[in-house]
């Protein structure tokens, strides 16, 4: 039996040799006669000692003689079960995988060893077990992460790989390819849900060239790794969707604009787009046509806002990543101002199973105006996290308890956030909302990028507006205004809330700079950086006000006189003037006035000034 | 990121090839598209972008100072100044902050005596935050130069800091 790494991979000069190529991948791949063991070997796995479980089990299989025929042992990409890493999944021919989690390496030594005594899978395994996670998923985007190499670009084209471009080359027009993802209802996956079709006619019919296929792998919401999954463990389900993208607009170049903090996705991709070359798939001329792709990688250098088209566009340009205004859109103007099409990572994995499957079959998954799936990243307070897809019109409740297995801490789950730092929060009373674009969007929050972050009774919602408030300050460019003073804004007044300083106008004005933000900044950053606090002020408006007016948050400063020497430099430094007194003569600070600030008492080298609780009226 | 102790010839050399090897275009189009990833390369030769480097790779590059400064500051990855041997960085992601990120940066500072943003007196350790990187199933999570430490708490931080040697 031969074994796939055998199989010679030369250059290949038409579309028959693909074929053939696949014949001999698929049939020594899936070879009926051996056992087959799968080490999840993603950032996740890694990190919990993968790369040690796999070389233990390399070590033994060579041991016992089994290595070469009757097991064989793979490295795959993310499996989804982040929580259980290291993970190990065994298949027997015609069989049902089973899944192994927390493998370190003496459980990778044991069942080794209990292959090697039931090599013919006639007794059932016995310390195995079978996860319902999965036959509750659908997956598409997810569908070769955890079964194929993705280091092997033959692994790729056993499993059907590049036959999609091929057929869009040699047997589609790009009016074709166009007209199938439109019909498929795909809808942007980043967040925004603009309708993928229509967004490749936009850059069809825009006149300029060159043209450019961008591909936004920033992944810049915290908790969110669904990209990151895929670029691990199948990068080149992105890449020929790249290439059956730019064969459709009308590009030759390809940029993947990925996050530096995502080194394992960069290397798989890097050596992917590789061997795509080696053999003829990507380049020049692919497999002797006409049509010719290239990719390039560009790197990101930790800005959230990159995530933003046009300010991703920007740095691809080697600029600040700063935002600029649309319309023109970046179909029209984009780099270089030459029209250019950008599309999040999830969407492109979709695009190979709509044009294998057909449109109907797509719509067929999910709503009538959501189709297909979801991939949520699952994290926070939640036992299984990790990445779950599910079709779109799924609840909330079904993610969070059906998949997620509920709450970790003990205590009862009391909200999620989707949407990142964009987004909102929906309590648990709205759970059994179906998991659609409107849906969300009516609740307060967004669809997103599809973190799922999961919060416990111990979670303070003013708090987490506060987290979220500070990362939007952070990574505002500053370009505009209202986002770069409202933002900071925003900030200061939680800050004074939840400092115990705040009064019952303060919500008011958060409302209102909250309005005013959205209603003008520049990007999608600032529009959005004020739903975390709209949101927890619709659903959890009694714990700001728990922060405000309740006597046991109410302080003032105080002059103690035995300290106070009269050198006025507390008067000095307050900002409202409201600090009296004679030099050398004990001062005074008139309550009514005082701000609450805090200048005097960090001015004071005599520690004369002092925060003193106090009851109100 | 590999440290580089002093700004010696040989990092300059190394980056001088890199560029070389990137093969560009001869236009301002491709030289300023190259900048980010040149400066990904000086800051892992060198540790950090001083004035000196900059100054470098805006030669290389022909760009302006000004361009490259504005760059490197635009972008938290990038730093004009030195970190530490060990660089300790704290994943700012939500999931991270949902598990009590907090208490184990709290922890680490108690421990080193510095503050987070700071570097240590004999130049060991520097305290930094990273942006999420996605391994949120093992939050919180914590970064000493290439390594990732998951599932953190403030227990297990003398045992991290005495794995810096």
């Amino acid at each position: 039996m031969v074994k796939i790494g055998d199989i010679p991979l030369k250059k290949l000069a038409t579309r028959r040799a693909l074929i053939e190529l696949a014949r001999k991948c698929e049939t020594a791949e899936v070879d009926s006669e051996a056992v087959h063991i799968f080490v999840g070997m993603s950032t996740c796995g890694r990190a919990s000692g993968a790369e040690e479980t796999y070389a233990i089990m390399k070590y033994e299989l060579e041991k016992l003689g089994l290595e070469q025929d009757r097991v064989r042992l793979f490295q795959t990409g993310c499996i989804g079960l982040c929580h259980a890493e290291p993970i190990v999944e065994v298949q027997y021919p015609n069989q049902k995988r089973i899944t192994f989690d927390k493998v370190g390496t003496a459980r990778g030594r044991k069942i080794v060893v209990e292959i090697a005594k039931n090599i013919d899978g006639k007794k059932v395994f016995s310390t195995g077990m079978g996860l319902g996670i999965y036959t509750k998923q659908t997956r598409i985007a997810l569908r070769n992460c955890g079964s194929i190499d993705p280091r092997r670009i033959r692994s790729y084209i056993a499993s059907g790989g590049y036959q999609e471009l091929a057929k869009s080359i040699f047997e589609r027009t790009p009016e074709e390819v166009i007209q199938i993802v439109t019909d498929s209802g795909l809808r942007g996956r980043g967040g925004g849900g603009f309708p993928t079709g229509l967004k490749w006619g936009f850059a069809r019919k825009a006149s300029g060239n060159p043209k450019y296929m961008v591909c936004n792998a920033d992944e810049g919401d915290p908790g969110a790794f669904m990209d990151r999954s895929i670029l691990e463990g199948d990068p080149h389900s992105i890449i020929e969707a790249m290439a059956i993208g730019g064969y459709a607009i009308g590009a030759n170049k390809g940029y993947i604009y990925a996050r530096a903090e995502y080194p394992l996705a960069v290397a798989h991709l890097r050596n992917a787009i590789n061997q795509a070359l080696e053999a003829g798939l990507m380049g020049n001329n692919i497999l002797g046509s006409d049509f010719s792709f290239h990719i390039e990688i560009r790197y990101g250098a930790g800005a959230f806002v990159c995530g933003e088209e046009t300010a991703l566009i920007h740095s691809i340009e080697g600029h600040r990543g700063e935002p600029t205004n649309k319309p023109p859109f970046p179909a029209n103007s984009g780099l270089w101002g030459k029209p250019t099409n950008v599309n999040n990572v999830e969407t492109l994995a979709n695009i190979v199973p709509i044009l294998e499957n057909g449109p109907e079959w797509f719509k067929g998954v999910g709503t009538e105006n959501n189709s297909g799936t979801k991939v949520f990243a699952l994290a926070g307070k939640i036992k299984n996290v990790g990445l779950v897809e599910v079709p779109m019109g799924t609840t909330i409740r079904e993610v969070v308890y059906g998949l997620g297995g509920g709450s970790c801490s003990g205590k009862s789950i009391k909200a999620v956030q989707t949407g990142g730092p964009s987004g909102g929060c929906i309590p648990s009373s709205k759970f059994d909302t179906e998991i659609t674009y409107e849906n969300l969007v009516a609740l307060g929050s967004m669809m997103g990028s599809g973190g799922m972050i999961v919060m416990d009774e111990d979670t303070n919602m003013v708090e987490l507006a506060k987290f979220y408030l500070e990362f939007t300050v952070e990574e505002s460019c500053g370009k505009c205004s209202l986002c770069r003073l409202g933002t900071r804004r925003l900030l200061d007044l939680l800050e004074k809330i939840i400092d115990g300083r705040g009064v019952e106008e303060d919500i008011a004005d958060l409302e209102a700079t909250a309005e005013c933000i959205k209603a003008g900044a520049l990007c999608g950053l600032g529009q959005t950086a004020p739903n975390p606090i709209l949101s927890t002020l619709r659903w959890y408006r009694q714990e700001y006000e728990a922060f405000i007016g309740n006597g046991d948050n109410q302080f003032a400063y105080r002059i103690d006189p035995d300290q106070c020497v009269g050198c006025t430099a507390c008067a000095k430094a307050c900002p409202v003037e409201c600090i009296e007194g004679e030099v050398k003569k004990v001062h005074t600070i008139r309550e009514e006035d005082c701000i609450r600030c805090g200048a005097c008492e960090a001015k004071c080298k005599f520690d004369a000034i002092k925060k003193q609780k106090v009851k109100a009226c | 990121m590999t440290t580089s102790t002093a700004l010696d010839a040989k990092g300059f050399d190394e980056l001088e090839q890199f560029i070389k090897d990137l093969d560009l275009e001869d236009s301002c189009q491709a030289r300023e598209g190259a900048l980010i990833e040149v400066l990904h390369k000086a800051q892992s030769v060198f540790a950090y972008l001083p004035s000196d480097v900059q100054e470098f790779v805006a030669e290389k590059l022909q760009l302006s100072l000004g361009h490259v400064y504005g760059v490197i500051s635009f972008y938290s990855y990038f730093t004009t100044e030195r970190k530490g041997q060990f660089e300790i960085n704290f994943c700012t992601g939500t999931a991270c902050f949902v598990q009590g990120a907090g208490k184990v940066i709290e922890r680490f500072e108690e421990l080193l005596g510095i503050k987070m943003g700071e570097v240590s007196a004999d130049g060991k350790f520097s305290l930094g935050h990273l942006r999420c990187v996605g391994a949120c199933s093992l939050a919180p999570v914590v970064m000493v130069n290439d390594k990732t430490y998951g599932n953190v708490t403030p227990e297990i931080v003398p045992q991290i800091i005495a794995d810096c040697q």
